[in-house]
């Protein structure tokens, strides 16, 4: 794959340096995004994102369990994710690697830190709380991940409704009451090419990239930030992709809650 | 078939619990072509089942003592999601049963891609289910085959695949995820629906000669609208193609 990476790195350099890009958008321009919130019916919560040709399915279960030691209150949330072999011919059957370990656990800081999961909400009795289960599924790769996939969790998580749970059992085909999400997080992605910026990139362009910035934000605060890659950035391309992700927040929240 | 305490009535006047008569499929929706990065893939509904099958290669057999100077190889991944069932979230990655299906679903088509044309390269087919209500194993065969013919493969045939199942002493076809729990029998299949051959078979439970000749017979009449589907599925696809071709 060397030859390959060389081949689309020299075209998108090529293509940049003449100011256009593969897909023919702006360096600040993000692809078209689309929420298919509630697609299972066996989860409790599920969404799929389509941004550009980047397809990622989020599903969410809970599962009865035992509080931690120090939040006998609360429930707990955990973020994983899978870049499936059938997404991309880049990807490899086996053990999680590292790129889907990172992948799972910036999204799960930007909801973490945002308290997007009202936790206290998962309790439901002395020793007793809900567990929820986030699983980022990869279905088709080109590129931006970071950004799909948080935009697919966050909405995972607000189309899911909680099991009922009556004289110890739970009963999982009556879900009435939905989860409660208090605060609502994405992030804004972008690759550092030949020294410029570009936003929300492809596959192409990320293969191309020296560096990746990802910005999570509720609106209010940065919630999570992740750079990537070999490359760096300087002080004022933080700050402008910091920018981009408080702009970029509304339309992509709106894009969320209207999709439920 | 899980313990037989608190086993439901299957039959109830005659009927199935979901309305069904005993020869009857669910409903199933295929769809060709959806992932554009795979090669070949098909999005299949059956039933309340929701499976995902992508096909990638011909390409370089790795590990290179692997392939096979006189054919392609196949590598086969069937894997359930963790959400995709209605009970406890499950683990990621493939189980022991998972990797037997893995196993028989990659035999099912050693039998009917012409491999000899790709000496020394590797086929991958995908099996993801996101949405299981029993009989995900036909389901994932049936789909694959249909990813498999949108990859462009040669093949001797077009499979699916389907199971027959035993509630007391009735035959009943396409069993879902309460009747897989509690039948007597179940036994899935996959046929090769030009000379009927049968290209998978397990079996667990208890069947007469009679009721298995008679199980093979039923799913060899299912096959007829199980690969009507298939075919349609992916005859649109060149439709849509056509379509955009003359600007409609």
């Amino acid at each position: 794959m060397e030859a390959m990476d060389m081949i689309k790195t020299a075209y998108i350099r090529g293509l940049l340096a003449k100011g256009t890009r593969e897909d023919g958008r702006a360096k600040g321009d993000f692809r078209s995004i689309k929420i298919s919130a509630g697609i299972l019916q066996n989860a409790e919560g599920s969404a799929q994102v389509d941004l550009g040709a980047t397809r990622v399915l989020a599903g969410v279960k809970l599962d009865l369990g035992e509080p931690m030691e120090d939040t006998p209150n609360e429930g707990a949330v955990a973020m994983s994710a899978d870049l499936l072999p059938l997404a991309s011919a880049d990807f490899e059957m086996g053990p999680p690697s590292p790129d889907a370990i990172e992948l799972a656990r910036v999204v799960d800081r930007g909801i973490r830190a945002g308290r997007c999961v009202n936790t206290e909400s998962l309790f439901i009795e002395e020793g007793k709380v809900w567990n929820i289960y986030v699983d980022i599924y990869v279905l088709n790769y080109d590129g931006n991940l970071f950004d799909a996939s948080e935009i697919a969790a966050m909405s995972a998580l607000l189309n899911t409704k909680v099991p009922e749970y009556e004289n110890g059992k739970v009963i999982r085909e009556k879900r009435i009451k939905a989860l409660k999400v208090d605060n609502m997080v994405t992030s804004v992605t972008c690759a550092k090419i030949d020294g410029g910026i570009v936003f929300d990139p492809t596959g192409n362009e990320e293969t191309a990239a020296q560096a990746r910035l990802t910005v999570a934000t509720d609106g209010q605060y940065i919630r999570a930030m992740q750079k990537g890659l070999g490359g760096s950035f300087t002080q004022q391309e933080v700050l402008d992709v910091a920018n981009g992700a408080f702009e970029r927040h509304g339309m992509l929240k709106n894009a969320i809650e209207s999709s439920m | 078939m899980a313990s037989k305490a608190n086993k439901p009535e299957l039959i109830v006047n005659g009927k199935r619990l979901d309305g069904r008569g005993f020869r009857e499929l669910r409903p199933i929706k295929i769809e060709a072509g959806i992932l554009k990065n795979a090669d070949g893939s098909a999005y299949l509904e059956w039933g309340n089942n929701k499976v995902l099958a992508a096909v990638y290669g011909p390409v370089e057999a790795q590990p290179k003592h692997m392939a096979d100077p006189t054919k392609a190889i196949i590598k086969c991944r069937y894997s359930m999601a963790p959400f995709s069932s209605l009970s406890e979230h499950g683990r990621s990655g493939p189980n022991r049963r998972a990797i037997e299906i893995s196993k028989v679903t990659k035999e099912v088509f050693e039998n009917v891609v012409m491999l000899n044309e790709f000496p020394g390269s590797q086929i991958n087919i995908f099996i993801e289910i996101l949405q299981s209500d029993g009989g995900t194993r036909a389901a994932g065969i049936t789909a694959a085959a249909v990813a498999l013919a949108s990859a462009g493969l040669h093949m001797k045939d077009l499979v699916y695949a389907v199971s027959v199942g035993k509630i007391g002493k009735e035959l009943v076809l396409d069993l879902d995820m309460i009747e897989d729990n509690y039948s007597d029998s179940d036994m899935p299949m996959a046929i090769s629906p030009r000379n009927g051959g049968l290209l998978l078979l397990q079996m667990d439970g208890e069947y007469t000669k009679e009721e298995l000749a008679e199980a093979i017979k039923i799913a060899a009449e299912a096959g007829k609208t199980i690969s009507k589907v298939q075919k349609d599925a992916l005859r649109s696809v060149y439709e849509k193609v056509e379509e955009r071709y003359n600007g409609e």
